[in-house]
């Protein structure tokens, strides 16, 4: 009997929507044998809209592209259009950069967290992750002035310091931040239903890796050893000690492991900027007043991966070219390679895995292209993946 | 030996012109057809990351410039080529490296540019109805 | 259940719609559901389908590839429903405005009740934005 292939719409990641998006996986059985991107419902004209704006406020609009990893565009646009100039920020304004962009990745990887656990079915996860996030954005209130959106880089430093008393409250933050967080990774990883269910899925090879250029967790998962804030140093990177993480399995699980345990890193990493500046005062800005003609690349390790920036000047006060590429573009393509040959019941968790930050990039739907119809919306993907998690826990505790 | 050396003894009189603001940004002027050969040249044996494509309409021509990260040497290398504004076509290089089936389907819609060989060129991130010809990267040449 | 009585017995069920957010308004709005927020005391619940909704919180520019799904979604909302404008994209489009992807902002797609302003809001301007309505339609 042939065997009939479907074709399942995936909804988005967001748990609440159910809108189509766009995913086309085939399926033949249970099991995904092609997937099909599309995208578009979110592109907004970004790097056009560049061109009419001046040089410092390209960083308010780049801030937009994404709300998750805001502050992520910003700094590699900062880094392109120094390289350009040929200058680095003064070293004040160095660390204060890696304390933004390192509150981010930790409020960043805590929101995955909670989605991860969502759709697995453990919405106490879900709970606990977004409650210890809030504290993050806190932090963030206090010394942006803003939850999310920052406004805080510019090209050549940034816009406001970290007066001292601030950097205590954010030191008591982190403090209280470290062992909430301690908690959750120790609770992650010790849970045997987690490991049956994570390990051995979604696996990407690094030789995956390299075909689609994925980057961030998605390739340190897989052992791939690449992490922009040590192989091209910049902000106060190599001025603090700290170290990457990288799995060797390339499953769902180890994608979860290294985001865990870059928070702790993060937290290592603000800390120490925090004490290197505090106490002390210094110059947050080079003061930049021209851009003149050339080229400039730029980059930064945001949450989910490197940020590339390219920003090309004709010496007036606006950028004649200003290309974005985010990590998300580089990594979701992976599902061609992480989702075929998987069940459809695990599809949610290996689309969530790469922690796709769907508005830098596109969104994801899956439809039945025999017949046009849905056949499984995201609420059945979210079932079939709690159902087996059940399973799973079932086995597991006999 | 440096990655410009390394690019140089790889590439010949491939190479029109390296351009190197500073030691760790390469940009590499070459031939649209000596595109395969030199991307394959900094994916494989400079074992380089591939990052993007970027295109930019120069209102005479069109140029890509397709960015590789040579990761252990903190170094980019683009490969920078011109195309013809009225006809700008390059060869695929989706069949070399998957990830640029995407770029390659944006920078068709965003820009015009047709990439011989892909298997999919269509829309990416416009909807389907969008207005042929209607690109929205490319310069304004009516005075507006 | 007319409306005016669903918000008297304090049972709205709200549906959320991306209309290409920058996700910040959308994680705002999911920041209500956790317990420092905890929308459920106003007596709202987040569903899953526009079919069962009384308010439609739209996020967004509403670009051109999603006007069609902005008013199937509207469509498909049965009525009386409320709109509401959440984040400074749906009110405005802001820096987007001149986009040439932009077919919002969302009042020339669909008809809005409410508008929330911010970049985005916080959950507490949210929860006040509803809470005021609310309060007109009691």
């Amino acid at each position: 009997m042939a065997r009939r292939r479907v074709v399942i719409p995936i909804g988005p990641f967001h748990p609440l929507i159910e809108e189509p998006e766009y995913f086309a996986l085939s399926c033949e059985g249970e099991t995904v044998v092609d997937v099909e991107w599309q995208a578009g419902y979110m592109h907004r004209g970004i790097e056009k809209i560049s061109e009419s704006l001046h040089w410092d406020q390209v960083t308010f609009a780049v801030e937009r592209i994404c709300g998750i990893c805001s502050t992520s565009h910003p700094i590699a646009y900062c880094n392109a259009v120094e390289d350009l100039l040929g200058i680095e920020p003064p070293v004040r304004a160095r660390y204060i950069r890696s304390v933004v962009a390192e509150l981010e990745r930790l409020h960043s990887h805590l929101l995955w967290v909670g989605l991860a656990g969502h759709f697995l079915g453990y919405n106490t996860v879900f709970m606990w992750a977004w409650k210890y996030r809030e504290p993050i954005l806190d932090a963030f209130e206090l010394i942006t002035g803003n939850r999310q959106h920052y406004a805080m880089m510019k090209v050549g430093g940034v816009r406001r310091d970290i007066e001292d008393d601030d950097n205590l409250r954010l030191k008591k933050i982190l403090a209280d931040a470290r062992g909430k967080i301690e908690m959750l990774t120790a609770a992650v990883l010790d849970d045997p239903v987690l490991a049956a269910r994570l390990k051995g899925v979604g696996v990407l090879t690094p030789q995956d890796i390299k075909n689609y250029g994925a980057v961030g967790p998605t390739a340190r998962a897989s052992g791939v050893d690449i992490d922009v804030r040590r192989d091209s140093p910049y902000a106060a990177y190599h001025l603090v000690e700290w170290k990457v993480i990288t799995g060797s399995a390339g499953d769902v699980f180890d994608k979860a492991v290294v985001r865990l345990l870059e928070c702790k890193e993060s937290i290592r990493i603000i800390e120490q900027c925090l004490d290197a500046i505090r106490g002390t005062k210094g110059e947050i800005d080079a003061k930049v007043r021209e851009i003149p003609p050339g080229e400039g690349i730029g980059h930064h390790e945001a949450p989910r991966g490197e940020v590339f920036h390219y920003v090309r000047s004709n010496g007036t006060n606006r950028p004649v070219r200003h290309k974005v590429r985010a990590p998300s573009y580089v990594n979701i393509p992976t599902f061609r390679a992480s989702c075929i040959g998987q069940t459809v019941s695990d599809v949610a968790i290996i689309l969530a895995a790469v922690d796709p930050c769907y508005c830098c990039t596109e969104r994801v739907q899956v439809y039945n292209r025999k017949t046009g119809r849905k056949e499984l919306g995201f609420d059945d993907l979210l079932r079939l993946s709690r159902e087996k998690t059940g399973l799973i826990a079932r086995e597991v505790r006999r | 030996m440096t990655v410009v050396e390394r690019l140089r003894e790889g590439l010949g009189n491939r190479v029109i012109r390296i351009e190197t603001p500073n030691p760790k940004r390469v940009y590499l002027t070459i031939l649209p057809e000596d595109l395969g050969e030199a991307a394959r040249f900094v994916w494989q044996t400079l074992d380089g990351r591939y990052v993007t494509v970027s295109g930019i309409d120069t209102s005479s021509r069109i140029e890509l410039l397709y960015h590789f990260s040579v990761d252990r040497e903190d170094t980019f290398v683009s490969l920078r080529v011109f195309l013809d504004r009225d006809r700008p076509e390059i060869a695929s290089l989706s069949s070399l490296i998957p990830a640029m089936e995407w770029i390659e389907r944006e920078i068709w819609e965003l820009l015009g540019v047709t990439f011989r060989g892909h298997p999919n060129l269509k829309h990416l991130l416009l909807a389907d109805d969008w207005p042929e010809g209607n690109y929205p990267l490319r310069k304004k040449t009516d005075g507006a | 259940m007319g409306l005016k009585q669903k918000a008297l017995k304090r049972s709205l069920w709200v549906y959320h719609v991306g209309a290409s957010p920058c996700n910040n308004c959308d994680i705002e709005i999911l920041d209500c559901l956790t317990p420092r927020y905890d929308i459920e005391r106003f007596g709202m619940v987040l569903v899953g389908s526009p079919r069962h909704a009384d308010v439609l919180l739209v996020t967004g520019i509403v670009n051109k590839k999603c006007v069609a799904r902005v008013k199937t979604v509207y469509e498909q909302t049965p009525k009386p429903c409320v709109v509401v404008a959440v984040g400074s994209c749906p009110c405005s489009g802001v820096l987007f405005r001149d986009s040439y992807n932009m077919a919002g902002p969302l009042d020339r797609v669909i008809p809005v009740d409410l508008y929330i302003p911010g970049c985005p809001p916080k959950p507490e301007a949210i929860l006040a934005g509803i809470a005021s309505l609310l309060e007109k339609m009691r």
